[in-house]
């Protein structure tokens, strides 16, 4: 048997909003997915690390402090840096719009911003993991 | 509520008669749903009648209008007297920029000041901290040092004005800094109004800007109520927040639930560690939240003030009547603003804003339309603003204290949360109190599951918000939005490079020391801090010495 999507779940930087990560980890772990939920406050460094451990097929990236365009982009960076850029990265969040294409340019594959259904998440997910 | 028990029992009996029949009818043509639910997701009747409440009594229960139990207000005559506080919580990049919005939200008619911080500052670190990477002055305003300060209230008089600052783990400091500020411009701490949020146990449950474990952190608030009820005895000396509990996704009975119970938390450390009951209690204010369901969140708003009323005058005996007093501010639901259409949100910031009203706030902050994507331009906040002023002049609802009372439904919904919260309470209690609810996970567990619930039912369409899951058109980006400017963060590291260097350091080592001998003994902090922040010791190396003596939280979750 196929085992099944493994799934970081992260809160870069500062921000304590983790509504939305609790829901997301929930969501995809009612869908068969293996999630781990990394609580707050981490470090890019901290991110890929647990990433690595882990063996993840996909890093969920959930922010809502506007610190997006600095610290999104450092995990994927830091995790090419470990030839582990086969790892899906997605962001979530209170992300302006104009902000996206920068994001996905930097490599996070796709953005989901407030009012997303989880459903449109694990699809895309199970879509576009590497394996 | 004061019913003739004859006159209940025959009103009973034609009510179960009509229910019959028309159940009967329902049959053929079914309603629009097959449950009705508040918000919160709590049945709601098709109509109320006396027999609803018939178990209240009305002068016990409800009371008159500043009286015992304060269901009906705190004030006698409520905004016949003034209206609300309108108070704008604004705050971003540099102390300058925040000072321009204070001055302008003064202008339009802002009645008090909200200071927004961002997260360094309020999880302790400077600008220069590598933490600190990317967040500096992006969700408030960065303060390093007493001269971010100065320059922050620069030419606002602060014997005029009452400042409310959203600031929890390093709360002392910035209330130090705060008074060192009013000192320079020759007003006295007795003459200083304002709140600090000060509230710990929240940030532990749902906002997550805790430093230092639950001990030493009850330890600095109690030290802040003493050092406050004598030489700062006008200020609110912590806001007990539901608002954070209720945007993490609970219920609005939870929301009360919740935050009561650490209301009792801070009351009985302050109890413990020697104050008298009524040199504190009030001082104590609140902060809830508001949502759409506007009948819901009155009956929620009632019901705190008659629960809380009730526990400090028959659980820790209060006497007089201001520490039995529930004074909350409000601000509009975060969590209920939408992306998508955002000018829909002005109409539900107009409900939420009626909420608030109807339930006797003290104090309003309105959200703008855009902050479901960035921070609000001066637009936005006009209207925002502008809202609160339109429901106090123009809606009449101002005119009469607590218009609503005597509704049924809103007397069994106020009932009926006052209960469900007093069960939640009674829970906490023997789990030994909401510090250690919270270590196990209990209140956070609770509030994930009704978070949860709310996400499913979103998704299956049986809760509806519109533009979201109904309703949608296709929708250009939104443009226009605020952008704090990335330079900030050089800006501050380069005015600490400054500051360390022009400073009198032997000073700043002096008071630090003495700060860190203070913490590890058992001498109230808050004149330690004072005599750091006037050092333009940096509110990083005074929160690292608490970091050293006290150490670190550590969150844990539970999915």
């Amino acid at each position: 048997m196929e085992r099944p999507i493994r799934v970081l779940v992260a809160k870069p930087g500062l921000d304590g909003h983790d509504r939305g990560a609790k829901v997301i980890a929930r969501a995809l772990r009612d869908a068969g997915m293996e999630v781990i939920y990394t609580g707050l406050r981490q470090t890019a460094e901290q991110i890929v690390n647990a990433a690595i451990q882990e063996d993840v097929d996909c890093v969920a990236l959930s922010i809502l402090s506007g610190a997006h365009n600095t610290l999104l982009p450092k995990v994927v960076e830091l995790l090419r840096g470990e030839g582990a850029d086969d790892i899906l990265v997605i962001g979530g969040g209170v992300i302006p719009g104009e902000d996206i294409p920068f994001l996905k340019e930097k490599g996070i594959k796709e953005i989901f911003t407030p009012g997303t259904p989880t459903q449109v998440t694990i699809d895309f997910i199970r879509g576009n993991v590497n394996r | 509520m004061m019913f003739d028990k004859d006159q209940i029992s025959i009103l009973k009996e034609a009510v179960d008669k009509e229910n019959a029949k028309t159940q009967e009818k329902l049959q053929k043509r079914p309603e629009r749903k097959k449950e009705f639910t508040t918000g919160s997701g709590s049945p709601v009747n098709r109509y109320y009648t006396p027999v609803d409440v018939s178990a209240l009594d009305y002068m016990e229960d409800l009371g008159l209008p500043g009286e015992y139990p304060y269901t009906r207000g705190v004030q006698p005559n409520m905004y016949r007297g003034q209206f609300w506080t309108m108070r704008m919580y604004a705050g971003f990049a540099t102390a300058e920029e925040s000072n321009k919005r204070y001055k302008f939200l003064v202008e339009q008619g802002s009645s008090g000041l909200s200071v927004a911080f961002d997260l360094p500052t309020q999880i302790g670190y400077d600008s220069d901290h590598q933490l600190s990477e990317g967040e500096v002055g992006k969700v408030g305003v960065a303060i390093d040092s007493l001269a971010d300060m100065e320059i922050l209230f620069g030419g606002i008089p602060l014997d005029k004005v009452s400042t409310s600052m959203t600031i929890n783990a390093p709360a002392s400091v910035l209330l130090a800094m705060y008074i060192a500020v009013a000192e320079k411009q020759g007003v006295s701490s007795e003459k200083l109004r304002g709140t600090i949020q000060n509230d710990i146990l929240k940030e532990y449950i749902a906002r997550g800007t805790y430093i230092f474990p639950t001990e030493p952190s009850m330890r600095l608030i109690t030290d802040i109520f003493e050092y406050c009820s004598k030489e700062v005895p006008l200020w609110n000396t912590i806001s007990i927040s539901g608002y954070h509990i209720r945007e993490a996704g609970s219920t609005a009975a939870q929301e009360v639930g919740f935050t009561l119970a650490d209301g009792i938390a801070y009351v009985e450390a302050a109890i413990k560690s020697g104050l008298d009951v009524d040199a504190f209690a009030p001082r104590l204010s609140f902060f809830f939240n508001a949502h759409n369901d506007l009948l819901e969140e009155v009956s929620k708003y009632r019901a705190a003030r008659r629960l809380w009323a009730r526990i400090m005058k028959d659980r820790f005996g209060a006497k007089d009547p201001k520490s039995m007093q529930l004074k909350f501010h409000t601000q509009t639901g975060g969590s209920t603003l939408t992306a998508q259409q955002p000018e829909n949100n002005i109409v539900r910031v107009a409900i939420q804003t009626l909420a608030a009203v109807l339930g006797g706030t003290q104090s309003l902050h309105t959200n703008s339309k855009d902050e479901a994507m960035a921070l609000p331009t001066e637009d936005s906040v006009r209207v925002a603003l502008r809202t609160q002023q339109i429901v106090a002049h123009e809606s009449g609802v101002t005119e009469v204290v607590d218009p609503l009372a005597g509704s049924y439904y809103i007397e069994a919904k106020t009932k009926e949360i006052e209960d469900e919260a007093y069960a939640y309470i009674t829970k906490i209690d023997d789990l030994g109190g909401a510090p250690k609810a919270i270590d196990v996970g209990y209140i956070q567990q609770e509030i994930m599951d009704a978070s949860y619930d709310y996400q499913k039912k979103m998704e299956s369409g049986e809760i509806i918000v519109v533009g979201m899951n109904k309703y949608q058109i296709e929708e250009a980006p939104p443009t226009g939005l605020l952008r704090v400017d990335p330079a900030v963060g050089e800006m501050q590291k380069a005015r600490l490079v400054e500051l360390r260097s022009s400073r009198d350091n032997t000073r700043v080592t002096e008071t630090l020391v003495a700060l860190k001998k203070a913490c590890e003994g058992t001498d109230n902090v808050m004149p330690f801090i004072l005599e750091a922040v006037k050092a333009y010791a940096t509110l990083g190396e005074i929160c690292g010495v608490m970091r050293e003596v006290f150490g670190e939280y550590q969150q844990s979750v539970n999915l």
